[in-house]
């Protein structure tokens, strides 16, 4: 009986777990060195400013390198990329101002990120269309009637403020993904109109730098994952999302950018995963859901026994692939961020050459995890069309 | 916890953004490139099939020509053998001929000299019969005269005639 649960076990979701383990030695030694470096990182920041706070605490505006992190990491309304003369009194900063776009219940309100001065503590209140709108660590809150100024609770969550209905502000990750887009629209229609202009289809200029990666993900990612009948119909899907991602990935690594972190931000990850769970549903054919609902060629209690745990899987599956790129990008980013803060942690430019060469090492790891993220994306995206598409064999 | 809590406006917007990207790429970036890529590969496969096809057709045109070459040979070594043959046979022929013809006229020329000998030698015959007719007669009547004259005669005779 025990080897027959483990022979059923094998019918289908070890096999799908077996095709991804192929990837996962790669991802496991990377996120493992990235958790190792992270955790020994934070151990010795965390410690050394702790025993700095005790020393000179109070003398001037400590450094906050958990905060510094979050805040690159996360969202924001306005595209800020650097400040000048800080602490001074000439303080400046460059910053791209961004569209706040708030449905409220009266209604639609719209303003320009610059309202808020740079302030994310909750001080600069916006006053709107008769509500008054604060920005607590980047998130819009409206004030309750009366409230002058944002309480906190223990945690930090305002107490006297609430959040709009809908928050549909073009933040930095939005204007990076249309700047991203804007790319994408101008290498790859650049491309294609290489190939309508010559005659015999011969890639000249971008198209012969773009075509293998498109032959790469045809040949590679889906014709064997979905099979030679039915791969056509998920190729511009899989391109997208390959590039997609890709490119954002790439974007979030350029340090003028600061901190365009929209592939390693759960939103933006839960759509695509989303996308790709409709996908598969949409597409999945009797076979599928035979093996999901009433698996094949096990005994009935199998079948029961069997039934949840496939109905979980259906789930799991994009839930996975949210988590993996959401959790990789974002862990990059935080890595680097965390090595630059030593030099503030320390105070000391004299650990600088240790942070950069550190940095650097982590920023070339990353060059390859973009494309390594966005590929596994695309694979498991495509192994899951191909389960849902993949005929009766007997 | 908020890290890890999807915002509703990025949502929203990826959602549109990710439709408006996936239908403008796949109308103007994947099809006509796929399309070109696609298209390409099979005029390459297409070409290699024609070439191979080529050359298929290039060995059975050389066989071909081999044949007909050979063919040709041979036609050529018979024709050379039957006109040898035909020469050879026509001398034959003419040589048969000329020697019938030869023998036919050493015939005619055989069968002419025995019919002219046979007249002749009835001719003869019949001069000789009447000579000796006349002969007889003289010596007849030479004997009734004189026995001298008679003999006389018969020599004068013989020495008048010759045999001719």
């Amino acid at each position: 009986m025990k080897l027959l649960l483990v022979n059923s076990f094998n019918v289908r979701t070890f096999a799908a777990n077996l095709k991804e383990g192929i990837l996962k030695p790669q991802r496991m030694t990377l996120s493992t060195l990235k958790h190792t470096v992270f955790t020994v990182l934070f151990l010795s920041v965390f410690s050394f400013g702790f025993a700095k706070d005790a020393k000179e605490g109070g003398e001037d505006e400590k450094f906050d390198p958990k905060e510094m992190i979050l805040h690159h990491v996360k969202d924001a309304y306005g595209m800020h990329i650097a400040t000048l003369n800080q602490g001074e009194e000439n303080e400046a900063h460059i910053t791209i101002p961004l569209p706040v776009i708030v449905y409220t219940d009266k209604g639609l309100t719209t303003f320009s990120s610059s309202a808020f001065h740079h302030d994310y503590h909750g001080h600069e209140i916006v006053e709107r269309n008769g509500q008054r709108f604060v920005n607590v660590h980047e998130k819009v809150y409206i004030l309750d009637e009366g409230a002058s100024e944002v309480a906190y609770d223990a945690e930090g969550h305002p107490t006297n403020a609430h959040r709009p209905k809908f928050d549909l502000s073009i933040t930095r990750n939005v204007f990076m993904m249309w700047v991203s887009i804007a790319v994408l629209f101008l290498i790859f229609l650049t491309a294609a109109r290489r190939y309508k202009r010559s005659d015999d289809n011969v890639p000249s200029g971008i198209a012969s730098f773009v075509e293998p990666l498109i032959v790469f993900v045809r040949d590679e990612i889906a014709r064997p994952m979905i099979g030679e009948h039915k791969y056509k119909r998920y190729m511009p899907y899989l391109l997208t999302i390959f590039f997609f991602i890709w490119i954002n990935n790439i974007f979030g690594l350029i340090p003028i950018l600061n901190g365009a972190n929209l592939s390693g931000n759960i939103a933006f990850t839960f759509t695509l995963a989303t996308i790709t769970f409709i996908i598969t549903t949409f597409s999945g054919n009797k076979n599928y859901w035979k093996h999901i609902f009433w698996m094949p060629g096990v005994p009935v209690p199998m079948k029961i026994f069997l039934m949840p745990i496939e109905i979980i899987g259906m789930f799991v599956k994009p839930i996975s692939l949210m988590i993996r790129l959401f959790a990789n990008i974002t862990a990059g980013h935080v890595i680097i961020l965390a090595l630059m803060s030593l030099i503030f942690v320390f105070k000391t430019v004299a650990i600088a050459p240790v942070s950069v060469a550190f940095s650097l090492f982590i920023t070339v790891i990353e060059v390859i995890v973009t494309a390594i993220q966005a590929y596994i994306f695309t694979i498991l995206s495509a192994l899951y069309f191909g389960m849902a598409t993949e005929e009766e064999h007997h | 916890m908020d890290l890890i809590t999807p915002e509703f406006g990025l949502v929203f917007w990826t959602l549109i953004t990710f439709l408006v990207l996936l239908f403008i790429l796949r109308k103007f970036a994947w099809k006509p490139i796929l399309g070109a890529v696609s298209d390409r590969e099979e005029g390459i496969k297409n070409a290699l099939a024609s070439a191979e096809n080529a050359r298929k057709e290039m060995e059975n045109l050389q066989a071909d020509n081999e044949r007909i070459l050979q063919e040709a040979r041979a036609e050529r070594e018979a024709m050379l053998k039957d006109a040898r043959e035909i020469r050879e046979q026509t001398i034959a022929k003419a040589e048969t001929e000329a020697q019938e013809k030869a023998s036919k006229i050493i015939e005619k020329a055989q069968a002419a000299i025995e019919s002219e000998k046979k007249a002749a030698m009835a001719e003869l015959k019949s001069h000789v019969a009447g000579l000796s007719i006349d002969i007889a007669e003289k010596v007849v009547r030479g004997e009734l005269s004189n026995k001298d004259k008679q003999l006389k005669l018969v020599e004068d005779m013989l020495g008048e005639t010759k045999l001719n």
